[in-house]
């Protein structure tokens, strides 16, 4: 099938690899992708921030260019969770409601549509290291998404999976992060701590800018963690 | 920004760099955490039973005129007085005023959020009554003149060692710190207060429609006897406490424990029907009960946030809540903290002087998935920040929101301005990095920033689809 991959800003910017390694792999599994150029957001930091208005502006471009796709793949549980389920509430009343909703049904997040959509779950990648999994909140409590990147992982060779004990948000939340350092920054030394307990070397997850922050805490700290994003670990072989 | 902002900004600051208060919440709730999974794992379906008991309190709160007026009713048949209260002011003067009436000098009370929220110990005091609290956390932060930190575990901040000074300097009275020991010292001072008390004030956990009784759910048995020693007892309680039947408490009582405090059920279920009645041989000569509104009929005006009024006190939201858990009860400056203070406190006081509550969260959404009686919390903290910003927009952000639609929306403004733009910043950046010149010393403080890839997503793309050789894995991965 003919796979819309969306890239959000900081993939793009930051973390062009783990985009990278999602094209590998959706054409090694057969598929035709294509990535539109623009939009580069999908509005959730104007709709967090309560200026919904705004966020549309971004938005409406974002449905009108998925409004034929086939399906289409996020490369973030966050920008994921925005189309999906907040897409819904932000053009309610609007126009563009149906397509919105009809756009949001489409919509996948990559570990889920590997798995819920795809029904792959072995990639045939190895990855001999400890890890552990951080959940980003919008991947699980928004789409629900807890067994995909599991099963995943758990068909990779030589990985040893070591969960933490709670989970718990690791304190990124988009501009709260900047409005309220203090607060996001020790929600992320708790959420360190519980990495580093399960001595794993590298947090995985599906989310990046849950990773960035995290990764940004470990420089800063010098702590003996890595962080990774779970498509890297599966394009690896 | 507003007093009450600055006040949270900076008590949040203090307090989350805090690895004392962090630790000792971290231990106070983890003990919960265990307790709590295990009994919610006694239930048959635990989630089939927060549905239940979220269609149970949707049904009372969206048939609320006809409930209250059967709950009333039938208080009323069996001599209860009932005291309608628009405001904290009405109440205060009502509950003044009965107790004026029966020439009340000395009142129990027993833990009440409800009082909390319209400060009645305050008036109640400087109208020259004393008051006691016999809930023992609540004693305990009495004597220390603060205000609860939780609406569940009041002293939960404090340790054994704290407690023991505060007897020591208040009641002159602390053998030990052992909780058994101090538990003896509040018991001996407690009792003596019951039998000289006048009156006794009480909440509600809930009130049950079918019956006309208030259920009060304790685990010290201080509710029993602040209701059934002094002659005259008071009952004051949101409007929003109601629930349709008695049986809907066989659920809603073990649902209450098991959130709130990790207990399949609490150790004192109560109901209250009425003053004592002919041929009984205890209970109070009076009973009045106090519904207190304070802006509850307006809340429940708001379709889309109706279902806060669900809350059931339980304290679930704010064990869970990564940012109570940071910050602590106290920096909310609220009566009711954690996310349902957030939720509830900026549109029951004002957008502009409390939205700061709605945008001080990560909106993972921890506390939605814990609610026993499903509010949709996070979500409502959205819709917080949508109005706040509507009400009064900052001009700043919403100039900069602005001007980014078009610039995420062009391919070209895109790779112009923001990824080689980016990259020409960063040239600069790096020069006042994690300085206080640094326009993202927000975020450089404490963390590192990674720079803009060498090769963009978006350049690697276009570079593939005008047919060049495969681009290299350019970014900022930790390679393995
Ligand atoms: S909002 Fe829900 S979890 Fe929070 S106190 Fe109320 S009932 Fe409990």
């Amino acid at each position: 099938m003919t796979v819309t991959l969306f890239i959000p800003c900081f993939v793009d910017l930051l973390y062009p690899q783990v985009g990278m390694a999602m094209v590998r792999i959706l054409e090694r599994l057969g598929h035709r992708v294509v990535c539109p150029e623009s939009p580069a957001c999908c509005g959730q930091p104007a709709f967090n921030t309560g200026y919904w208005d705004e966020s549309r502006a971004v938005a409406a471009k974002v449905v009108d260019q998925l409004k034929s796709a086939e399906v289409v793949v996020i490369a973030s549980g966050s920008c994921g969770a925005m189309m999906k389920v907040f897409y819904p509430d932000l053009f309610a009343g609007t126009p563009l409601e149906a397509t919105a909703r009809a756009v949001a049904s489409r919509c996948f997040e990559f570990s889920q549509f590997l798995v819920d959509r795809l029904g792959v779950t072995d990639l045939g990648a190895r990855f001999p290291h400890k890890v552990t999994y951080h959940d980003g909140c919008h991947s699980l409590r928004e789409m629900h998404i807890h067994a995909a990147p599991r099963k995943l992982m758990a068909s990779v060779r030589d990985l040893e999976l070591i969960e933490m004990r709670q989970p718990v948000c690791c304190g990124f939340g988009g501009t709260f992060s900047a409005k309220f350092p203090m607060i996001s920054t020790a929600m992320g030394e708790v959420k360190c701590d519980a990495a580093l307990e399960t001595k794993a070397e590298y947090i995985v997850s599906s989310d990046s800018s849950c990773l960035m922050h995290l990764q940004g805490l470990i420089d800063r700290r010098k702590l003996p963690l890595k962080t990774i994003h779970l498509a890297e670990i599966l394009a690896a072989s | 920004m507003n007093t009450a902002a600055k006040q949270f900004v900076r008590d949040a600051t203090r307090l989350s760099a805090d690895l004392r208060h962090r630790g000792l919440i971290q231990t106070a709730l983890g003990k919960y955490e265990v307790k709590r999974d295990e009994m919610k794992a006694r239930f048959h379906d635990w989630e089939r039973a927060r549905q239940l008991a979220a269609d149970t309190k949707w049904e009372a709160i969206n048939h609320l005129d006809q409930y209250l007026d059967q709950f009333v009713r039938q208080l009323e048949a069996r001599g209860t007085k009932v005291h309608w209260a628009s405001s904290a002011r009405q109440a205060r003067d009502l509950i003044r005023g009965i107790l004026a009436a029966r020439g009340a000098r000395t009142v129990v009370k027993s833990k009440a959020m409800t009082a909390e929220e319209i400060h009645l110990n305050e008036d109640l005091e400087r109208a020259g009554f004393t008051v006691v609290e016999s809930d023992l956390g609540e004693f305990i932060v009495q004597l220390r003149q603060e205000p609860p930190y939780h609406i569940v575990f009041p002293a939960m901040h404090l340790t054994r060692g704290e407690i023991k000074d505060t007897f020591e300097a208040r009641l002159h009275d602390a053998p030990s710190d052992t909780p058994e020991e101090l538990t003896m010292v509040a018991r001996r001072v407690l009792r003596q207060k019951y039998v000289e008390a006048d009156a006794g004030i009480t909440g509600a956990n809930f009130a049950v429609a079918e019956t006309g009784m208030i259920s009060i759910t304790e685990n010290e048995g201080n509710a029993r006897l602040t209701a059934a020693l002094p002659t005259t007892m008071i009952t004051l309680l949101g409007i929003e406490k109601i629930v349709p039947r008695l049986e809907d408490l066989a659920l809603l009582l073990p649902l209450l424990s098991v959130a709130g405090a990790g207990q399949l059920l609490s150790g004192y279920n109560t109901l209250y029907g009425g003053p004592r009645q002919p041929g009984e041989p205890d209970g109070p000569e009076e009973y009045h009960v106090v519904l207190l509104d304070n802006g509850r009929t307006a809340y429940l005006a708001d379709a889309e946030q109706r279902d806060a009024l669900h809350c059931i006190r339980c304290g679930a939201c704010l064990n869970v809540c990564p940012i109570f858990r940071n910050v602590g009860g106290h920096t909310y400056g609220t009566t009711y903290s954690g996310p349902i203070g957030s939720v509830i406190t900026p549109n029951l006081r004002g957008l502009p002087d409390w939205k700061h509550l709605s945008y001080a969260s990560s909106l993972c959404g921890a506390c939605t998935e814990t609610c026993p009686v499903k509010i949709d919390l996070a979500h409502h903290l959205l819709q917080n920040r949508r109005n706040a910003s509507r009400v009064k927009p900052s001009w700043w952000q919403k100039l900069a929101f602005k001007l980014f639609a078009p610039v995420a929306n062009s391919q070209f403004l895109w790779r112009w301005l923001v990824t080689k733009g980016g990259r020409v910043g960063w040239v600069f950046h790096r020069l006042v990095l994690g300085t206080r010149f640094d326009p993202a010393y927000a975020w450089t403080r404490t963390r590192d920033l990674p720079p803009i890839a060498p090769q963009t997503f978006r350049e690697w793309w276009r570079a593939r689809q005008n047919g060049s050789a495969e681009a290299g894995n350019g970014g900022n991965a930790a390679k393995p």
